[in-house]
């Protein structure tokens, strides 16, 4: 059934420079209906001007971006009521409360009143519907800003680092919203610098560097691509390193002042080994993640 | 709602929130309006009083100048007890063909102000009596604004100013502000036309602008500012939404080129100040150099503010607003269009 509705984004081949400088380098993608879509990468990567090329905000020097089968650029008013959009520095009328923050974006695409200030309670912000926007913390702003984003019911969602800068329990309650967000059938391309965080919410990411797409799928299809060993960790001392490698499947084993690391592409048989000799203490078993993906594919560690 | 009408609200509360725009869309003006208007309330009526005794023609022609203030005494002797005690410069006795006047020495310019008027109010006389046709005429006209208290020349002048500040400051912080904030960029994602927003703001322009016009009237007309309405002072409305315009364009010209708000109020203010003193905020242009009047021509305030003077205070009718409403419509069309050209939605 999805397959023959046309693709919620249709990005192809973008460009953007600024002098030298390739910000966005042959950029291609696509994101179906319903689908929650990350683009990923450090700063300066290229994130934000794909977003705002493929939203309609920026012009492409060459390439075609197509939304819901339209054009984004120039400004096309007809898309304009089926896009939200969080811009990356959030933007707020001054002086204004959370609640009237929503009836006036909400007015700019006909929205009541009554119906914008439902939003607050998708974003847990209902007890601050009176509170000024610049009184709020770092997490309920992004919250309100994606609120603000949502208020006219839009079908695509674009959020620029909406986690940006938030202390961990507010990135977690945000994810809960994001997640809201998706279960009602909306499209989400995000953006972010977390790569673990992408790993957890979206359905497919794109991995981005210096203008460029490195990679694109699903989190556990990358990770799994890159058949990296699994490290294995012990308590310092629970097992001699030269022991650790005599076990079969054992790549490598390391010690350091706390620990015992062992690095494996078998871990089955591996753990159940160390459990016949009784040795699991202080066990943490870590498997490969984006960064190592991005190691893998940029040759240098991940860097926000 | 519309987006018109919300947008409106929006920045109707956003500007009552923000005491720093109250403050100088309000208050600043109004501290020079009292000031001013207190310092120099007895300025222009300094008439000098002198005694005077007695009538007849002389002392008839002395009251029709205008100049001396006539108290008048029966008793010559009680008059001359005040000029000497000082408490009045001069005495004039009129009988028959002969004045007499007494003067205290004390003060020569005040003396000599009364026998120069005095003398000269007797030569017509005698001049008119002879019946010979006088070989030289004096032909002395006076300038409007000598016969304007300074509360009167200071309430549409101050008026003026505060529309002014409050329009290009106005304009130019929300421009820089919204563009800074982003604000701009997301209402570009709105299906709503440059116009609605555009027009929301100018209307709260137009509402200060009318408030301010409301307060500060209202401050001068009371008693210890004694300002005195004339003829068809309603015709200050046009006038204060026509102002309102013009600087609002050039408060969008500012906000164009400046990317903080710091800058902004800096441009705005290097704009203002210099133009309102030029343009009659604080004191009658006429008063100035030929070539500063001339100057003061190409700011929009000098052109409210005359027309302000004339409608308020002058007693002229709508005829008085025909040169300033077409220098402001056309100042706000050229700055308005240049301010459109120059207009960027991001740094
Ligand atoms: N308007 C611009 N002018 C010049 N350079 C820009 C502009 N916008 C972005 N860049 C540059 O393009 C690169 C990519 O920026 P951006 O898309 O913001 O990256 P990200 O969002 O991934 O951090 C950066 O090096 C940035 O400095
Ligand atoms: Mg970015």
């Amino acid at each position: 059934m999805t397959g023959a509705r046309i693709p919620a984004v249709v990005v192809a081949d973008i460009r953007k420079h600024y002098g030298d400088l390739k910000a966005v380098d042959g950029v291609s993608f696509t994101v179906a209906e319903g689908e929650f879509f990350g683009i990923l990468g450090p700063n300066g990567a290229g994130k934000t001007t794909t977003l705002e090329i493929v939203e309609g905000l920026r012009k492409a020097d060459s390439g075609a971006v197509t939304l819901l089968g339209e054009n984004p650029w120039p400004r096309n008013t007809k898309l304009l009521p089926r896009i939200g959009v969080q811009l990356q520095a959030s933007s707020f009328f001054e002086k204004l409360t959370a609640k009237e923050q929503l009836q006036t974006f909400g007015s700019l695409y006909g929205v009541t009143a009554a119906k914008a200030v439902d939003m607050l309670e998708l974003v847990g912000l209902t007890d601050k519907a009176d509170v000024q926007e610049n009184k709020l913390s770092g997490g309920q702003r992004q919250r309100l800003s994606i609120a603000c984003a949502l208020v006219h019911d839009p079908d695509i969602v674009f959020l620029d680092e909406p986690t940006a800068a938030l202390d961990p329990q507010a990135r977690r309650n945000l994810w809960d919203v994001l997640r809201a967000i998706q279960a009602r059938g909306k499209t989400i391309v995000y953006t972010t610098h977390y790569l673990d965080e992408a790993e957890i919410l979206c359905d497919r990411v794109a991995i981005m560097d210096k203008g460029r797409i490195l990679a694109m799928d699903a989190p556990a299809t990358l990770v799994r691509g890159l058949d990296a060993p699994t490290h294995v960790v012990l308590q310092k001392g629970t097992l001699a390193p030269a022991d650790a490698r005599a076990i079969d499947g054992v790549e490598q084993a390391q010690e350091d002042e706390v620990s015992l690391t062992i690095s494996t592409r078998k871990p089955a048989p591996v753990l159940s080994a160390l459990a016949e000799r009784g040795t699991l203490d202080g066990l943490q078993v870590r498997t490969a993640t984006l960064e190592d993906v991005f190691l893998d594919l940029t040759g240098r560690e991940y860097r926000a | 709602m519309t987006a018109f009408k919300s947008l409106s609200a929006a920045m109707i509360k956003g500007f009552l929130r923000d005491r720093m725009t109250l403050f100088f869309a309000f208050v600043f003006p109004l501290m020079f309006l009292v000031v001013f208007g207190l310092l120099f309330r007895d300025a222009s009526d300094d008439k000098t009083k002198i005694a005077v005794v007695g009538d007849g023609p002389v002392v008839a022609a002395l009251d029709k100048t205008g100049a001396l203030e006539l108290e008048k005494y029966d008793n010559a002797e009680v008059a001359r007890q005040k000029v000497h005690d000082g408490d009045l410069p001069a005495l004039v006795v009129a009988g028959g063909s002969g004045v007499e006047l007494t003067f205290a020495a004390s003060d020569q310019v005040k003396a000599q102000t009364v026998i120069g008027i005095v003398s000269g109010v007797v030569d017509r006389i005698n001049l008119a009596e002879s019946g010979v046709p006088p070989a030289f005429t004096l032909e002395a006209k006076p300038v409007e604004d000598a016969s304007l208290k300074p509360i009167q020349y200071l309430t549409p002048g101050i008026l003026s100013w505060a529309v002014s500040i409050s329009g290009v400051f106005g304009a130019a912080l929300t421009l820089v502000s919204w563009r800074k904030k982003q604000v701009l960029r997301r209402i570009r994602l709105a299906p709503v036309g440059p116009t609605a927003v555009l027009s929301s703001r100018v209307l709260v322009s137009v509402g200060t602008a009318v408030a301010q016009g409301v307060m500060f009237v209202a401050v001068a007309l009371t008693p210890p500012f004694g300002l005195q309405l004339t003829g068809q002072w309603w015709l200050a409305l046009p006038l204060l939404v026509l102002g309102t315009t013009a600087f609002f364009a050039v408060g969008m010209l500012v906000g164009a080129f400046c990317r903080t708000e710091e800058a902004a109020s800096g441009a705005a203010n290097l704009i203002v100040m210099p133009m309102a003193f030029l343009s009659g905020t604080f004191f009658p242009v006429e008063n100035a150099p030929g070539w500063l009047q001339a100057v003061s021509n190409i700011f929009p305030l000098r052109h409210m503010n005359d027309g302000m003077l004339d409608v308020l205070v002058r007693g002229k009718g709508i005829e008085a607003l025909v040169v300033p409403s077409a220098v402001l419509i056309g100042f706000t069309l050229v700055v308005g269009f240049i301010a459109a050209r120059v207009f960027r939605w991001e740094d």
